[in-house]
């Protein structure tokens, strides 16, 4: 395998409305942000991946004109996941593997304020026997933090203290949408509370994949990826145990994470009981530095907030606070589908 | 390294027809991977990870459907991606597939492409909204049609050579026990004599909207060694985009799709594509871009490419035959359509094409496209593997 790393990350102030802008007007200043930190221009890209979804955005094709963001002319080597922008990195990391491409330009984006996105997101369900009911998706997370709750694994008051902690950590990052004290709140779905629950918002996010020594001219302490993985799991929440994230643990192995520990997680846990979930699958202690960025609980653009997981990991490489930190990306209900991936600083195990 | 060379050991596609009712989404896909596991002597526990494609969710009302597949294509604990790069994806799909095995991520993967379009109204579903556009174009064939009047401007092609196209073209599809469009009663002045739908375009010029799903098996060396038969090797493949619309766009013979082609040519080493390539397998949605992409893929000169389908080059015996299939114009389950280009290349130079068999193929090449002109993926598959 070529040695990969991050070696740029931009995203968007996230925030709770952004009907000024288009897609496109949302995406260009991230793109610009992560070109200008490398001093790569656009044709300078081996490869281009990005990931969003039609259904937030409520056209069909939505990405095209996305793509005028890129500049994509002359021509380019493009490609697009409706998919997480986790998984857009995925196959940039793998277009890179074929040595066809040395860098590789990933954004993802998403405007959940257009629609309601507790609606939108039941369109993902199984169209015969579930969509119909329309169950939103803090009712299914509430069914899975009361399955939680009855097997013992958490409270409603360690699921506060998740919050909590969070959103102060939050308060050191200026692109989170909700930061600092943020009161429990009344019930949305019990035994899910307000501040149980991520913030609805628009936002994007973009990164700069590098290979080998393109990387380590490109960045000072570039984050490469030792390991990445993702899997599925049954989409039916009735044949799932939904205390536990087999696909999670499973990517994790294939990544690497447990050859040694890590220092830092960036988990893309949504709802508070979703990091118990997460901490369980992935053996996390108290020793590991659990989402320093507030993770999805201070900003969840949905379609990037699993790609601001890897570049937070990423950039807290890139400022020397982490050696060895984890980023994992999820999609679907209760955490169906999980991706892991391991990034390290270059003097991490010299 | 070296790039590991892929393989195409397996191809399953549905019998594509206008509304599925039999079967649901999941039973669709199911049912071409099962044919595709099939044709590779192969089961779900010998596949490592799954790629899925198909075009805008809204053709189903199924938001990012590969979560709903995944038990269906027996993804579960597996790798499983969704592509979606427009109407060009099956293509893409296919390359992201053949990308794993060929970084030596995986050994051996599920790539599948579908649309059930009897779910939706696909004209309507790509009609977007205002204030996103005009309430003009009213589908493809709106945003198309100028594009073929540009054409026939620039190169003076006469008004029947689209006919041509499609007559040839639903006439191959007879051959092809897949194919949706079966009309044993088509004559050259039926073609011609149908209703102009988008001026210059008649409705028998246009694609029919389809249920169904393509899915393919590709793997490394060693999986091609295990092959009950002869296997497709992926000789070059490639995908460029280039925006919607922008200053100097040329939408009859687009730059990203000479692009594309150049450089699967290159990495397959074809220096004269019209000799060296056996037969073609495009994504034409509309009769005229026979004509557009015989030039843009570099198979006749700029204002050329008539011709060739004038005097008969491009028919099942011709010198270069051009969807022996039956193309777009006879099945376009939207999604699935490029892949199945993908596919049925691939069938040619594997010698299983049955009656639609080009005699003797060795390489050949799969096409598609997508949005406006702007999304391109091929690839060139051969009957021995690449030696570059």
């Amino acid at each position: 395998m070529r040695d990969v790393a991050i070696v740029a990350f931009a995203q968007t102030d996230h925030r709770r409305r952004t009907d000024e802008l288009s897609e496109v007007e949302m995406v260009m200043p991230v793109l610009h942000q992560v070109l200008d930190a490398t001093g790569l221009r656009a044709r300078d890209i081996g490869f281009t991946c990005s990931g969003s979804s039609d259904y937030l955005a409520g056209r069909a094709f939505s990405f095209t004109m996305a793509l005028d963001g890129v500049g994509a002319h002359p021509p380019i080597s493009e490609s697009h996941v409706e998919m997480d922008g986790a998984w857009a990195l995925y196959e940039a990391w793998v277009k890179i593997q074929t040595g066809e491409a040395d860098t590789a330009l990933v954004y993802s984006y998403g405007k959940s304020s257009p629609g309601e996105v507790r609606d939108v997101l039941t369109r993902q369900l199984d169209p015969y026997y579930v969509g119909p009911l329309w169950p939103d998706s803090v009712a299914l997370a509430a069914l899975q933090a009361q399955a939680l709750i009855d097997a013992g694994d958490t409270d409603e008051a360690a699921l506060a203290a998740i919050a909590t902690r969070s959103r102060a950590a939050a308060a050191d990052n200026p692109h989170a949408q909700i930061a600092g004290p943020v009161p429990a709140g009344e019930y949305v779905v019990q035994p899910l509370r307000t501040g149980d629950c991520p913030p609805i918002g628009d936002g994007a996010a973009a990164v700069i994949l590098a290979a080998g020594d393109t990387a380590r001219a490109l960045c000072p302490r570039p984050a490469w990826i030792r390991g990445i993985d993702h899997r599925i799991e049954p989409h039916s929440l009735g044949v799932r145990r939904l205390t536990e994230s087999p696909s999670t643990r499973l990517a994790a192995e294939h990544a690497g994470v447990f050859e040694r520990p890590v220092d830092t997680a960036e988990l893309h846990a949504p709802f508070t009981s979703q990091e118990v979930v997460l901490r369980k699958a992935l053996g996390l202690d108290g020793s590991v530095t659990v989402n320093p960025s507030g993770g999805a609980l201070a900003a969840n653009p949905v379609m990037a907030a699993g790609l601001i997981r890897l570049g937070e990991a990423a950039a807290r490489i890139h400022r020397g606070e982490s050696d060895r930190a984890l980023a994992h990306a999820t999609s679907g209900p209760c955490l169906q589908q999980n991706l892991v991936a391991v990034l390290e600083g270059e003097s991490a195990h010299a | 390294m070296p790039k590991e060379p892929v393989a195409v050991v397996g191809i399953g596609q549905t019998k594509h027809v206008s509304a599925r009712r039999d079967v649901s989404i999941a039973g669709l896909v199911r049912e071409a991977a099962v044919r595709a596991l099939e044709d590779a002597g192969l089961t779900w526990a010998d596949i490592d990870a799954v790629v899925i494609g198909k075009a805008p969710d809204f053709f189903e009302g199924l938001m990012m459907p590969e979560l709903y597949l995944a038990d269906a294509l027996g993804a579960v604990g597996k790798p499983m991606l969704r592509v979606h790069t427009a109407g060009s994806v099956g293509g893409s799909t296919a390359l992201v597939a053949a990308n794993l095995v060929s970084a030596r991520v995986h050994r051996t993967v599920l790539t599948l492409a579908f649309e059930k379009q009897s779910e939706s109204n696909a004209m309507w579903g790509l009609s977007l909204p205002i204030p996103f556009q005009q309430p003009l174009l009213a589908g493809a064939g709106g945003f198309f049609a100028p594009h073929v009047r540009a054409y026939m401007r620039r190169t003076g092609a006469p008004e029947t050579v689209g006919s041509l196209v499609a007559y040839k073209d639903r006439r191959n599809a007879l051959k092809n026990p897949y194919a949706h469009i079966h009309d044993p009663d088509i004559t050259l002045e039926k073609v011609q004599s149908a209703p102009m739908l988008w001026d210059p375009i008649r409705y028998s010029e246009t694609c029919p909207s389809s249920d169904g799903a393509c899915a393919m098996i590709l793997t490394d060396r060693a999986g091609a060694d295990r092959s009950p038969h002869p296997p497709a090797w992926v000789h070059g493949g490639a995908m460029r985009s280039e925006p919607t619309l922008f200053a100097g766009k040329d939408f009859v013979s687009p730059q990203a799709g000479k692009d594309c082609a150049a450089d699967v040519y290159r990495q397959a080493g074809i220096g004269d594509p019209r000799r060296e390539i056996d037969a073609v397998e495009m994504y034409v949605p509309f009769s005229w871009y026979e004509p557009m992409w015989l030039e843009n893929l570099g198979f006749a000169d700029e204002g050329e490419g008539w011709k060739l389908t004038e005097s008969g080059v491009t028919e099942l015996d011709g010198d270069l035959p051009v969807n022996p299939s039956g193309g777009v114009l006879s099945t376009n389950p939207i999604g699935a359509s490029g892949m199945i280009r993908f596919a049925e290349a691939a069938l040619q130079v594997r010698g299983q094409a049955g009656e639609h068999q080009v005699t003797g193929a060795r390489k050949a090449l799969g096409h598609a496209y997508g949005g406006g002109a702007q999304f391109f993926s091929m690839w060139l598959v051969g009957a021995e593997p690449p030696t570059r």
